[in-house]
């Protein structure tokens, strides 16, 4: 059996579609079922998407979106899934939506811990700093040490300074 | 090579300890998708990031993997020096050794930048504290892929967060001797840690040698992953301890038996493979470690399991050998190692 779609290749992928209680086969080579699967990735604006295209033609559209590109170096996800590496660190924001469920199923976690760069991640601890100095002067209010409070309140502003410049 | 000298603690059991790095430099394509041209540039960074510090200066030395021979390129691989997936960047890669050889940054493997730190015995902070340092060293010249949430970027995701990989490789022949080895690793196994032969994934754990790991490097710290694993290394050096005495009181002219006759066919055999050799040495390696044999070097020993090595025969020899001509080459080196 020919894919439906393309035509071009051995179908491989058979599943049952139902679409508004009507149901159909769907039979596709392995490279379209693949397209398909970046086309149905599901988030609320996606299925809204869909549902708005139901009402107009009533028809499931299928690749109403562009397959989703890397703009450094150009990776799609379909590819990551083939070959298990990135292209480029920009790979990791593009496609930050999908590689998050990924890294609890790897990692059993999805926050760094540990060394920070010194250089890249300065602002980052800053920004650590901050959010202890911020927890300090929460229990120095709760505590009516409102001397040392204000000492907090400024070392943060100075801090919060440091990182817009 | 230092890491082979049988020196530091618990040398009885661990071999080695080993820290590796990896890190990338910010919106560059990783090593798999650049072109010559970039590779070339990257190369030329790294190298000058390291030796910019003058503590480096005239301790590192770089090699560009085009100008190494395939048998010379293979002999680093086995010597642990560099990692086989270097090899499959072959085009791209480069790699810079310190002088004593616990050292090597890699340039273009799997990731831009892989540093591994090398040293003899159960000793992660040693090589933690080295390749922490050196880290710093190279990051004060480029600009490292680094996200505030998952850490070091690296070209597989298994890989974010640390990226950083800590293994200890470690000879346990008396729980392989004793059929507990592989409950104790679907244990291991389930904690996280890994466990694979001494030439990495997917290579088997030929002569007793196994190389235990961390497989998780996002959303533990450094010394986390480091305590965790020298706890299991440390269990398993008691079981294998336990073992080992166990054999000697119940079975001991058994146990000498095994480690004579192996003896007799390393100091006699004309022909002999790499598998076959591996299985023996390990014997004797065993006979140091119980104190069997005492006139031989645990050193020796060591070291002779990396010089039976295919390449490691190969370019000694310094011509083409069939597989035939290499056993009987392995043969006399050992013969010639061993005459004592």
């Amino acid at each position: 059996m020919m894919c439906e779609k393309c035509g071009e290749s051995q179908a491989t992928v058979h599943y049952t579609e139902i679409i508004n209680g009507h149901k159909s086969e769907v039979h596709l080579c392995e490279k379209c079922a693949g397209e398909k699967e970046v086309g149905s990735h599901f988030s609320i604006n996606h299925l809204l998407a869909g549902l708005l295209d139901n009402q107009i033609d009533g028809n499931m559209k299928i690749d109403y979106v562009e397959p989703q590109k890397c703009k450094v170096c150009g990776m799609t996800y379909n590819r990551f899934k083939e070959t298990g590496k990135l292209g480029c660190s920009e790979c990791y924001s593009t496609f930050n939506d999908r590689l998050n469920s990924l890294y609890k199923r790897i990692h059993g976690h999805d926050v760094h811990v540990g060394k920070i760069p010194i250089k890249s991640g300065k602002s980052m601890k800053v920004k650590k700093d901050i959010e202890k100095l911020q927890l300090e002067l929460k229990e120095a209010i709760e505590n009516e040490e409102f001397e040392n409070a204000a000492i907090l309140r400024d070392k943060i502003k100075k801090l919060e300074k440091n990182i817009k410049e | 090579m230092k890491w082979l000298d049988g020196e530091g603690s618990d040398k009885d059991i661990v071999v080695s300890s080993r820290i590796r790095l990896a890190r990338n430099i910010r919106d560059i394509k990783f090593p798999q998708e650049l072109n010559n041209e970039m590779a070339e540039e990257i190369k030329n960074k790294v190298n000058n990031s390291v030796i910019a510090d003058e503590r480096n200066n005239d301790v590192f030395k770089y090699y560009d993997l085009k100008d190494i021979n395939s048998t010379e390129q293979r002999v680093l691989v086995e010597k642990h020096l560099i990692s086989p997936g270097l090899l499959q960047n072959s085009q791209i890669g480069g790699f810079l050794i310190r002088k004593d050889e616990k050292v090597t940054v890699m340039i273009n493997e799997e990731d831009h930048i892989r540093m591994q730190v090398i040293y003899p015995g159960l000793n992660l902070e040693a090589c933690w504290e080295e390749a922490d340092k050196l880290d710093d060293i190279i990051e004060a010249n480029t600009e490292y892929a680094f996200d505030e949430k998952i850490g070091y970027l690296t070209a597989c995701p298994t890989n974010i967060g640390t990226g950083m990989r800590a293994s200890v490789m470690l000879h346990l022949p008396s729980l392989v001797l004793t059929k507990q080895i592989n409950g104790i690793f679907q244990a291991v196994s389930q904690i996280g840690l890994t466990v694979r032969g001494l030439y990495g994934e997917g290579s088997n754990a030929k002569g007793n040698l196994f190389q235990i790991s961390n497989q998780i490097t996002l959303g533990e710290s450094e010394k986390d992953i480091m305590n965790k694993l020298k706890n299991i290394v440390q269990q398993l050096i008691n079981n294998e301890r336990q073992a080992r005495e166990k054999i000697y009181k119940f079975n001991k002219i058994k146990i000498e038996d095994k480690i004579y006759r192996s003896l007799g066919i390393l100091k006699n055999a004309r022909i002999m493979n790499s598998e076959e050799s591996m299985e023996l040495l390990s014997d004797i390696k065993l006979g140091i470690e119980m104190n069997i044999i005492r006139n031989i070097g645990r050193k020796t020993i060591n070291k002779l399991i990396i010089k039976t090595q295919p390449a490691n025969v190969q370019s000694k020899y310094n011509k083409d050998l069939n597989p035939n001509e290499r056993d009987i080459k392995r043969a006399e080196i050992i013969r010639k190692e061993l005459d004592i």
